[in-house]
């Protein structure tokens, strides 16, 4: 309730404020909030800031000031040369940036769903990706690809894709799949300056959501490394790993858990190509029992790939056999009911953790009950 | 335009005594479009084609020791033998590579415009009238990407040069048969930007075109589209059958070979002699 309060608040003084200074300003409690929303404006406003090669290509970032309002102010700021709006052609305007990057410019690319990614998916795998190799080394290319991805509410079976699976197996390009405020600014810094090409998965319903931030993730040099995950809640019983909005609902699971004796740690997975396998292994040889959580159709996941890694290099300290929470198997439902049983809940995470501590009923007899299962 | 010619018919034979592996597409019959556009440009203009280009990496200046050494998958090959024939890159000479898909390099031969552009307006460096041409056949012009560029050049008035190499054939379909206007020059003027019919096989009139679309680019005028009417002596690629084409229109464009063609003209206009023209040969 009062994350919502504080939202209308900064929604109105950011309509008299340019974003990069509102954040800092319109609040006067000690421990600063900020939305994901603002975190990436101001990041893109500060890389912007520091390097004039960095521009901004899309549908609606300018004029409309984003689809999702990401972009605001940022047009005003830094004139129509450096934030484009484009027509409605994802192959088109993705191969042009991607060749615009060969160059030496920095493009970053949003897609106002990643769903719209498919349409350009031959540039970013074929043009941007393997580039790098196919002319061993002569041409980089320092280009992000940004925008919501995965499940959002009631927007269909069209809208709704999470893509994490897919860009994450092809090799030469980065994913990063942030869930924080803090992960949202850090990661999308260091994808900007990263030379490779990255693919930036947001999540459109955290958009409107506060997290903390230190002074020192306020700091415009502030940049998190790709390639490693985070420990937002330390245990010693299970481990459960999860990107994205998954997170928030581990850490709820985590909480519930804990109420019946069960340590959980979680694990902020951030990086999902490359995935920071030392330190997800670490934690199972510590935990014994791993749950891996994703919203994503369940075959060929990004749990399936995290449960073969624990198999592959800590299948001796395993006390109980893997467990994997996803998505249905289905193409996103429209109707909000169907929608629900279609992508993981709290509860789902809490009977896995219960699963492997052999506190809950098997699991023939317990997929019976609910979806999101894989 | 004899480099190519010789280095393609070369190819050929490693490829048949299979010391060549993979995908082969060769130019014969279509130099005089490379030699006439490319000759034309400076270092730090790019190219960028599709799958049948060695002879445009060559007009380049990439040295054939290199491209050959990359065909044959050997380590001194311009990308050590990780990109093959089909993805010839050279960042020294420009040439922002080979793709396999249709249509593929022309949104990156846009990019490339974009950036010269982005590089003179918005990094305000000197010395941008960097241009950049996009390689591309006639199965391509019915490929979206193709008029997503068209669209994009002429919108944001890009320094760039849409070349169609028109040899009437994607693999074994008749580009008649494929298109419901056939005559491509005309989808220019659609988007707004001028588009011109040349003989691609005189590589002379090429160059007359050639020199006014990049002369165009180059003052910031904007795109051009340029139709090359050529022909492919081989078939699609080695691995071809090429039973689809009509043995009679085989001979009415070899008859009107690039190569022979410009040693007639050479010859017959005194510019220089038949000595001249086996030196050429023998190099």
């Amino acid at each position: 309730m009062l994350g919502i309060v504080r939202q209308k608040m900064l929604e109105q003084s950011l309509k008299k404020i340019p974003p990069a200074v509102s954040v800092l300003r319109s609040y006067s409690s000690a421990a600063k909030q900020m939305t994901i929303r603002d975190a990436l404006n101001s990041a893109l406003d500060e890389e912007m800031s520091a390097d004039s090669k960095v521009f901004l290509m899309g549908e609606e970032v300018g004029e409309y000031q984003g689809a999702y309002k990401i972009t605001k102010g940022l047009l005003d700021k830094y004139g129509p040369e450096r934030v484009l709006d484009t027509p409605i052609t994802e192959a088109g305007f993705t191969g042009v940036a991607v060749g615009a990057a060969y160059y030496g410019v920095k493009p970053v690319v949003e897609f106002m769903t990643f769903n719209f990614s498919m349409q350009a998916i031959d540039h970013i795998i074929n043009s941007a990706a393997k580039t790098n190799y196919m002319s061993s080394g002569q041409i980089s290319v320092p280009i992000v690809f940004r925008g919501p991805n995965g499940a959002a509410a009631g927007v269909g079976a069209q809208h709704s894709q999470c893509y994490a699976a897919w860009y994450a197996s092809c090799p030469g390009l980065k994913v990063l799949a942030p869930y924080s405020s803090e992960d949202a600014r850090g990661l999308l810094k260091a994808a900007i300056r990263d030379p490779d090409p990255v693919v930036f998965l947001e999540n459109e319903l955290l958009y409107g959501e506060s997290f903390p931030v230190s002074d020192e993730v306020l700091d415009s040099s502030f940049c998190l490394p790709i390639g490693k995950a985070k420990i937002e809640r330390k245990g010693k019983d299970v481990t459960i790993a999860a990107y994205s909005k998954m997170v928030g609902y581990a850490l709820k699971a985590a909480e519930t858990l804990e109420k019946d004796g069960i340590d959980a740690e979680v694990i902020n997975l951030r990086s999902i190509r490359p995935l920071d396998r030392s330190m997800i292994n670490a934690s199972v040889r510590k935990t014994n029992r791993l749950v891996t959580v994703e919203e994503a159709f369940p075959q060929h996941g990004v749990g399936a790939e995290i449960c073969a890694s624990i198999v592959e290099e800590s299948f001796a300290y395993l006390d109980a056999p893997v467990e994997r929470i996803a998505g249905a198997d289905v193409p996103m439902p429209y109707a909000a009911n169907l929608e629900r049983m279609a992508v993981p809940q709290v509860e789902d995470i809490v009977r896995a953790a219960k699963r492997t501590c052999y506190r809950s009923e098997s699991r023939e007899i317990d997929s019976q009950h609910c979806g999101g299962r894989s | 335009m004899v480099l190519g010619r010789a280095f393609e018919d070369k190819c050929a034979k490693m490829y048949y005594d299979r010391k060549m592996l993979g995908f082969v597409h060769l130019y014969n019959g279509q130099e005089a479009v490379s030699t006439g556009f490319i000759r034309l440009l400076k270092q730090q203009d790019s190219i960028v084609c599709t799958y049948r280009d060695h002879v445009q990496a060559l007009s380049k200046g990439v040295s054939a020791r290199a491209v050959m050494s990359e065909l044959l998958g050997k380590a001194t090959g311009c990308s050590r033998g990780q990109g093959g024939s089909m993805h010839i890159f050279s960042r020294k000479h420009n040439m922002l590579g080979r793709f396999a898909f249709i249509g593929e390099g022309i949104p990156i031969a846009t990019g490339a415009a974009f950036t010269s552009k982005y590089k003179r307006e918005v990094l305000k460096e000197a010395d941008c009238g960097h241009v950049s041409l996009a390689f591309f056949g006639d199965g391509t012009c019915n490929n979206g990407q193709f008029y997503e560029c068209l669209n994009m050049a002429a919108l944001w008035k890009l320094p760039i040069v849409f070349v169609v190499e028109n040899n009437l054939w994607a693999i074994g379909m008749s580009h008649l048969r494929a298109t419901s206007v056939p005559q491509i020059y005309k989808k220019g003027p659609a988007f707004g930007m001028p588009g011109v019919h040349v003989d691609g096989m005189d590589v002379l009139k090429v160059r007359e075109v050639a020199k006014e679309a990049i002369g165009r680019a180059r003052r910031g005028e904007g795109p051009t589209l340029v139709e090359c009417e050529t022909y492919r002596f081989r078939g699609h690629s080695l691995a071809d059958p090429d039973k689809l084409r009509d043995p009679a229109e085989k001979a009415h464009y070899a008859a009107r070979d690039p190569i022979t063609a410009l040693k007639k003209y050479l010859i017959e206009n005194s510019l220089a002699n038949e000595a001249d023209l086996k030196a050429i040969d023998k190099r």
